[in-house]
């Protein structure tokens, strides 16, 4: 029967969706038709296959040729569907056997010398063959990927002939003999912290962020070191656990930043947008098909907004819903995605539009209208969740010349950050959250209460007008991280003062 | 050029006998008119099938059936009313066939498209 069949995956959101590739070949003038919702680039793996089949030495099949793709109401896109459609035609046309075909996942897609190229997103492509229980067939540049996947039989193809053979049962593994390995490029590649001269209550603010999870704002004149300690944060945060890294590797595949090769992802990302990026870009949507945002790339990991109150309105206010729920949801007609969004929030931002507000060295020009209006930009709303609330001030000369004593560099911060973390998840064990930031303040309060002199400083502050009842929440939250990293059962006075110093300043930035 | 038309003509013979052996009934073999030319009007029982030969002498610019595109195919549908408005035959169904012939090395290799369109 000139009928074949096979199977293959496309990425919808981050989420691999199986697609049914089905070709048939009857008496008729030599035409080829994909029918099944195909975007062009489907469409115009019409050309694609056929050019591979012939310059591997296959003939084409001289008849009409009709290819279809089910689900059939499903939109189809990408060029990953390219090597099922080339196999299932060479299937129908007898030249595979067709039993070997139709318990197999099959994506890549084919350049014309019959060479299969890498896909997007190979690795919840793998994930999705699994959920099947099929076996899987990729190109050879995403074995690694697709490798990470337990119970997962993957065989890595180079070029077609290469899988025409193996499924003629003529090559017996496809598989080279490489094991999926961690990244071992990326231990260098972050910045360290004792790069950072002076800021001393800065890194431990930062430090803070990291062992509790808690988002973080910078607020200081330009110059000062706000960028540089962002980008450090990844540094000193624990390694991703084994499904985290997954999903985080399966978000930068789909998003086509792995490298070739490239293994799991073990250090949380670091994504820093550009104040000019629209709304699509940083949480993602988009025409047609919902892209990935920034935000989801930066999902288990640190999205960090220099510049902050320069962003768009639109963009600051669209943070809002991924801060919350840890995901966005794009809505399409017919159809919702879920994008994966869980990230740490860190927030630069200058003083006033100049940036001199504060500074030694020069004077500010800005009024004060032009100042208070400068950081009302970012809303309450917003404000509200970040936990940490740093004022960077210059360093002095003794500090730039580090006779304060060593610095310490991120292995021995991120090693106290790993301990304090150890303590919360085992205080947090059996419950939804998995970080102190993660915590809403009125289970913090019913689970774990604070006797009244311990938190007597705070209320102190917040009964003198410096803050509000909700602040003053998020300073025991603070506190409880504070006693982390301490190693405190639970927060001390002293533990929800050095909180209270981290969320008191000046002005609107005051809890 | 001359050996292009013996070739074709050569075809178009293969594919009278191919389609008398098959039990059609000939009706008329290379009718022009302004829009162009019929190669073989036959009857395979009521149906009247148009029929257009291909024959090519090697596989360099395709199969001869990947000759027939689109356009020549409607072509070939405003070529079959025009045969009927000037011929008084009846007929149920029309049809068109391609009649595809490669001839290379040995006995050339003939293939019967019925129905492509």
């Amino acid at each position: 029967m000139p009928l074949a069949r096979t199977r293959s995956v496309i990425v919808i959101g981050v989420a691999g969706q199986l697609v049914e590739v089905e070709a048939d070949i009857s008496p008729g003038l030599p035409a080829m038709a994909i029918v099944g919702l195909a975007d062009t680039a489907v469409a115009e793996a019409r050309d694609r296959a056929r050019a591979a089949v012939v310059n591997s030495g296959e003939d084409w099949p001289n008849r009409r040729i009709t290819v279809g793709l089910s689900p059939a109401s499903l939109h189809k896109h990408g060029s990953a569907l390219d090597l099922a459609i080339a196999i299932a035609v060479l299937g129908a046309a007898g030249k595979i056997p067709i039993d070997a075909l139709a318990d197999l996942v099959v994506v890549g897609e084919l350049g014309l010398d019959g060479r299969v190229r890498p896909v997007r997103g190979a690795l919840a492509m793998a994930l999705a063959a699994r959920d099947v229980g099929c076996a899987i067939v990729v190109p050879a540049s995403n074995y690694q990927e697709a490798a990470l996947v337990p119970d997962l039989v993957v065989h890595a193809v180079a070029n077609l002939a290469g899988l025409v053979g193996l499924l003629r049962g003529e090559i017996l593994t496809g598989a080279p003999d490489t094991t999926p390995t961690l990244t071992p490029s990326e231990a260098g590649s972050v910045p360290d912290l004792s790069d950072v001269r002076g800021q001393v209550a800065a890194r431990f603010g930062l430090e803070l962020a990291a062992a509790g999870g808690h988002h973080i704002s910078m607020l200081g004149p330009p110059g000062i070191g706000k960028t540089l300690l962002a980008e450090r944060l990844p540094g000193i945060l624990p390694a991703l656990s084994g499904e985290a890294a997954v999903e985080v590797t399966a978000v930068h595949s789909i998003a086509g930043r792995l490298a070739e090769g490239q293994g799991l992802i073990s250090r949380a990302p670091f994504i820093a947008p550009h104040h000019t990026a629209s709304v699509a870009a940083v949480v993602g949507g988009g025409s047609g098909l919902p892209k990935l945002g920034l935000v989801s790339l930066a999902h288990h990991g640190v999205l960090f907004l220099d510049e902050a109150p320069e962003f768009a309105q639109s963009v600051l206010d669209a943070l809002r819903l991924p801060l919350e729920s840890g995901e966005i949801v794009v809505s399409r007609s017919g159809f919702n995605v879920r994008l994966p969004a869980r990230f740490q929030l860190v927030l630069a931002a200058n003083p006033c539009p100049c940036g001199l507000a504060g500074s030694m060295v020069a004077i500010c020009q800005c009024s004060s209208l032009q100042r208070r209006r400068y950081l009302a930009r970012l809303s309450g709303p917003l404000l509200d969740r970040i936990d940490v609330r740093l004022q960077l001030a210059a360093p002095t000369l003794a500090e730039l010349r580090g006779i304060e004593g060593t610095v310490e560099s991120s292995s021995v911060v991120a090693a106290r950050v790993a301990l304090a973390r150890h303590r919360s998840e085992r205080r947090l064990q059996g419950l939804p959250w998995r970080t102190n930031a993660e915590v809403p303040t009125t289970e913090l309060r019913k689970r774990w209460p604070l006797p009244a002199d311990v938190v007597a400083s705070a209320e102190e502050a917040f009964e003198t007008g410096h803050g509000s009842a909700r602040g003053l929440d998020r300073v025991v939250r603070l506190a409880w991280t504070v006693a982390d990293l301490a190693g405190h059962q639970s927060p001390t006075a002293l533990d929800v003062e050095t909180a209270l110093l981290q969320r008191t300043g000046r002005g609107r930035w005051a809890a | 050029m001359a050996q292009k038309d013996a070739l074709g003509r050569y075809g178009e013979e293969l594919a009278v006998r191919t389609l008398v052996a098959a039990g059609y009934q000939l009706l008329d073999r290379n009718w022009r008119c302004r829009q162009g030319e019929i190669d073989i009007v036959a009857f395979d029982g009521h149906t009247l099938v148009i029929c257009e030969v291909k024959t090519r002498s090697g596989l360099a610019f395709g199969s001869p059936a990947a000759a027939v595109d689109k356009r020549k195919l409607a072509r070939l549908h405003r070529l079959a009313a025009a045969w009927l408005a000037t011929h008084d035959v009846r007929c149920i169904e029309i049809r068109i066939d391609v009649i595809a012939i490669l001839c290379r090395r040995g006995a050339p290799q003939i293939e019967h498209l019925v129905g492509v369109g």
